[in-house]
Order: structure tokens, then sequence, then C-alpha cells
């Protein structure tokens, strides 16, 4: 086993591109160009050991795209991602190093097989890593792991189907704690599921994360659910991380215009009667982002320099933004 | 006299292995100008609540007790051709996702048109005037130009906009909005919210706001009602529900919302999982998992009852009234 360093994922400067290019006779017929998606543009980020990096954004902001680069469910299109300090794709191809990152997806009626019973659901990875050899012994850790999640290890004889959406949430946090991982991409791991089953799950994986030292890359578009998750919390826009930094500092001193939009958007509890002016306009299509800062069309403070130079992250106090308006001073208001 | 008057409304489903019972005893009204929000978790029967009023609930599912009453005229044992006179005209729908809501074939000016001349005798060119105006209405631009695009034309956020054109523009005194933000991003639901809320204010147009998003509820509603099991678990004004709930339910719903303000370490949860409508315990069906059951909670089903500013279905209460 290789010896344990303190940032678990680094992602250096990733981008990732999509082809979404008409067929070649089309393209030839009417004479136009390749056409590339920027679904990630150069993101960077590091995950310490025994931390939870959040990143939250609305739909097509590219945040399940860095969840699946992550694991290597996709390769970068430039950019560096490393686990431990191996480049991802060596520490792929080793089942050592493999089997310590895992992921938990979305939807709990689509990612479980339910034809399986759930007990061969989870010793999947126990057998295909080989970690354990006799049946004794994985009908064994198996009963450990559902019990660890909150069922009972005779639940194993079930179907998924004779389970609610929370307790198939369960197994498949049993399912993928059974390889040993130190590393879970978690992908909106709650969004299917009513608020009381989230609050389970939501306790569940940080009683987890204390026990077993785990680290999470986590996505939601939910912020309430992020702050109640994260250490540090990247805010994405149209591929790009606009805002992070710890998730306290985020929340109380937001910075970047779009996550003060995001934070008074969002309906609360604590807003009975209160009127409010949402922000006008919508995400952009992230084949054709608008020049500059992909936010100007509906920033309040978008000047000329904002629709012509990307601005560049800059750090401020312990948070890095990337706004002109901020760095220029413009943006206390 | 209330513009909707829900009384002790039950829904039951035949199945092969017997009747199930998916909304038992419902009761509730709904003023004029009002929201009324409707909260709950899947299943809890707050959709089938809407599905009963505008008179779709699917088959085998039907209305097997009790009265839903508009201005004071009974509109559930209505036959199928008048109910759809009411449809559009006095209640309104807007249903969670606008695409398929919408007809994909048609231009979204020729379904607004047929919608009000449906309802509304206007002549082709007002009714095509009261179109453009509705589109202004509901925020979106250059409606002139775009009543005659295709609803793939637009974004989510716009087809929704189009979606309250359509709900509103005969005019109706009461809309079911069936989570109508759910399918959105955030700032898009904000606008929406805003918007609806408006318009309900300007056209003095109830509303029947479902949702599962607290959020969303305690910003726009005037009253909520909390659905358990199909039933009504607590009903009261909005503040009061969301700051000092009564059901033991409502109080667990509200601890469990993660919140933006302020980060608590561990959110509260309720145990267990809503009973499926096969296996409704005896007594309060919240029974057990309620951390302040008593005995008379398991035997006896509690209707709602005074429970301070709102009304609580749990036999808590009834002791307090006793006193009094």
């Amino acid at each position: 086993m290789s010896e344990t360093s303190a940032v678990v994922l680094e992602a250096t400067g990733v981008t990732r591109l999509f082809d979404v290019s008409r067929p070649w006779l089309q393209r030839v017929l009417v004479g136009e160009k390749r056409r590339h998606l920027r679904a990630v543009d150069d993101v960077s980020f590091a995950i310490p050991r025994g931390t939870t990096l959040a990143l939250v954004g609305e739909s097509g902001c590219g945040k399940s795209t860095v969840a699946r680069l992550a694991v290597g469910l996709y390769g970068p299109s430039s950019g560096d991602i490393r686990f431990e300090g191996q480049a991802l794709s060596a520490a792929r191809s080793q089942a050592a190093l493999r089997r310590r990152m895992n992921m938990i997806f979305q939807d709990p009626y689509a990612s479980l097989n339910p034809r399986w019973r759930v007990r061969d659901i989870v010793a999947e990875p126990i057998r295909a890593f080989r970690l354990l050899s006799s049946a004794a012994e994985i009908d064994a850790r198996v009963g450990e792991l559902l019990t660890q999640v909150g069922l009972a290890a005779a639940d194993g004889e079930k179907y998924p189907h004779e389970f609610s959406g929370g307790q198939r949430q369960r197994i498949s946090i049993a399912r993928a704690l059974s390889s040993e991982p130190d590393f879970l991409v978690c992908d909106e791991p709650t969004s299917a599921l009513d608020v009381s089953v989230q609050a389970q799950i939501l306790n569940l994986m940080k009683e987890l994360q204390q026990r077993l030292g785990l680290t999470y890359l986590f996505i939601s578009h939910n912020l309430a659910v992020v702050r109640h998750m994260a250490d540090r919390l990247g805010v994405m826009y149209l591929g790009r991380i606009v805002e992070m930094g710890p998730g306290e500092e985020v929340f109380r001193n937001p910075r970047h215009p779009y996550t003060r939009m995001l934070l008074e958007a969002i309906p609360d509890l604590d807003m009975v009667g209160v009127a409010r002016t949402p922000v006008g306009g919508e995400v952009p299509s992230p084949i054709n982002p608008p020049p500059g800062c992909p936010f100007h069309p509906r920033c309040k403070l978008a000047n000329d320099r904002c629709r012509v130079e990307k601005p560049a992250h800059v750090r401020v106090g312990e948070v890095e933004v990337a706004c002109h308006a901020v760095q220029e001073g413009r943006a206390e208001a | 006299m209330s513009l909707l008057d829900v009384q002790d409304l039950t829904v039951e489903f035949p199945t092969r292995r017997g009747v199930l019972r998916a909304l038992d005893g419902v009761s509730f009204s709904i003023e004029a100008g009002e929201v009324l929000g409707v909260v709950g978790e899947s299943g809890a029967g707050k959709s089938l609540t809407g599905a009963a009023i505008i008179g779709l609930l699917e088959p085998p599912g039907r209305v097997a007790g009790g009265r839903i009453l508009l201005d004071g005229a009974r509109i559930d044992d209505l036959p199928a051709d008048r109910m759809r006179a009411i449809r559009g005209k006095q209640i309104g729908a807007i249903f969670q996702d606008p695409l398929t809501t919408l007809n994909p074939l048609y231009s979204i000016g020729r379904q607004l048109v047929e919608t009000i001349q449906t309802h509304l005798r206007l002549s082709d060119r007002d009714a095509r005037a009261r179109a453009v105006k509705w589109l202004e209405d509901v925020g979106i631009p250059a409606a002139r130009e775009r009543i005659d695009a295709y609803p793939h034309e637009f974004s989510g956020g716009m087809r929704q906009r189009v979606v309250i054109a359509l709900a509103l523009c005969a005019e109706p005194r009461l809309v079911i909005a069936d989570e109508p933000t759910t399918a959105l991003d955030v700032s898009i639901q904000a606008q929406i919210i805003a918007l609806l809320k408006n318009l309900a204010r300007e056209h003095g147009t109830s509303v029947m706001l479902v949702t599962h998003d607290m959020g969303v509820i305690a910003e726009t509603a005037d009253r909520v009602a909390v659905m358990y099991a199909g039933r009504i678990a607590e009903i009261g004004p909005v503040r009061e529900v969301v700051k000092h709930p009564a059901h033991p339910y409502s109080e667990g719903l509200m601890g469990s919302i993660p919140s933006l303000t302020h980060r608590v370490e561990r959110l509260r949860q309720i145990d267990g999982a809503m009973p499926r409508l096969t296996a409704i315990p005896q007594g309060c069906a919240f029974n057990p998992r309620c951390e302040k059951v008593f005995d008379r909670c398991r035997v006896e089903r509690p209707d709602l009852m005074e429970a301070g500013r709102s009304r609580a279905a749990c036999w808590l209460y009834a002791a307090e009234n006793a006193h009094v």
C-alpha cells in the first residue's frame, strides 16, 4: 500500500471539451467547423484528507463533469488530476489505488441492479478487487457494511425494489464503502430524496466521514445542503469555478456577484413574508459562451472590461474569486 | 363563503389486493385571493388532492367520499363535459414539467389563442392580442415577435412562463400549481415564484401551491397544509407552521431542512419512513415514528383540532383543549 499524502485529490487547470459537431458530411456541405462544448474550463482545486470539498452551481455548470473527471470516468482534455500525488490515469490502472476511490450517484433507483440481491450488490467491489476470498468472510463483511449504514444484515437477502429511496441510497453508500475507499465522489446524493430522508442520509454521511476519515467531493445544486456538508466550497458557473474558499466564509461573506445572486435567490424558511426582487436572465449556452467573464450578461457590476477580458482567479483573504469588479474594489456596495 | 371548500375528501384505488385509501378525510378551504401551500413527502397525497379537485384522477382512482365545493356549488360529481368547462375557465392548472404540458407541434400563440377562445367569446384578433398581453405579463421579452415560436425554441424557465400564461389566460379564479418550480434552477425558480405571487395578487386569483420545498412555501403561501400518509397533519398560517410547528411531524420536517443562515453539526432527523398505503398503522399514522407518542395515539385516529393558532391532527392538543 502506498504512503498517504495530505492532499487526496488535486486538479490543476483541468479543461474538458465535448465534441458537439454535426456529422462529417453535413459539416462539409455547409462548410462548418468542428464545434466543442467547454464543459469544464480551467478548474483547479485540492482536497485535503478527511475534508469535504463541495461544488455547487445550476444545471449545465459542469459540476457533474468534474465529478466524473475526479474518478476517471472522463479524461481531461487538458490539465492534470492527481490522486495521492500520482497521475489519475496511472492511479486508475492500479487496482490497489483504484479501490480507494468510489462514487455515489444521484438516482438510487437507477444505480442498483434490480436483478441482484443486495448482498451481491454490496459484495461486488469486494469480489472484484479480491479483498476477501471465502464466502463466509464476504458475508460477514457485507453484514457489517449494511449495519454501518443503518440497515440490518438480513436485508442482504432482499432485492432493491423492496426498499424505499432513502434505504436504496444507504445500499449505494454501503456498496461504495465496501472497497474500503478513502475518497468518495458524491454526485447529488440526496437530490432524489424527500427532506426528512435527506437529513438521515446527510447525517449518515457525516458520521461515516468522522468514523472512517473519508474525503468527499460533494456535488449539489442545493446551497443549504452544501452549507451543511462543505469544509471548502466552490461555486461553478459555465464550467468555471468563480469563487472558492472555506464554506463558512463564502456563505457569510459572498464576494462574486453570482454567488451573491444565488444566495439571494434561494427560498428559505427564515424568509417568511419577505418580498424580494429576483435577478433576471438565464445561464447562457456553454456551446456559445459570452466573451470575457461568462457571467457579465446577468451581472449588475459588468463594465467594458468584463465583456472582453476573462477574469483570473484572485486571492481575497481566504477566498479565491474570479471577478474584475472584486479585484478593482467595485463590488463593495 | 370560501372560494374552494374541500370537505372530508376520500380517494380510493381499488386493486386486486383490496382497496387502497390514498386520501382519507381531507378537509380544507381556500379563500379568494389566498395562496395555500400544500407540503409533504412523496406519496403523502398532495398531488392527488390537486388532481381530485380538477377532476383529473387517473383511473382506477376515484373519489369515494366527501365533497368539493367551488363557490358553494359541488364540482366533484359533475359529468365529464361540465367539468371540462370548469377546468381552464374556473380552475387553472400548472404542472411540474413545462415540456410535457405544452404541445410541441403547435406554436405557443396557437395554444394560447385556442385556450382563450375555448373559454371566452373573442374574435381571432382580440384573442391574439390578449395572448400577447399575457406573454408580456409573464415576462417573456419581445412577446409580439415570439408568439409564433414553438415550445422547443424556449428555455425551461421561459416555457414555464408560457405554461403559467396558459393557465391564467382564461382568468380562472383558482390555480392549482403542482410543483411548478421543481424542474427549474434556483435563480429561475425565484423569478417564477415572484411572478406567480404577483399575478395572483393583481388578479385576485387563489392559488393552491403543491410542493415539497418548504422554502418556496415559506415565501409564497399565506397558509400551509402539511400532509402525511393521505391526511392533513397540520394546517395554519405559514409563519406559525414554519416557526412554531404544532404537529410532531411538521416539527421534524422543519428541523430536517438544512438552513442557509446557520449551520448545525447534525440535522434533526425523523427515523424511519412514511408508511406504505397497504400498511397504515392503527391510530395516528405517524405514531411509530413519533417521539411524543402515548397510548391513545396507537388506538384512536386524531382529527384536526385547535393547536395554538394552527389546527393539528394530534392527540397532544386534546388535553389542552379540554382544560379551556
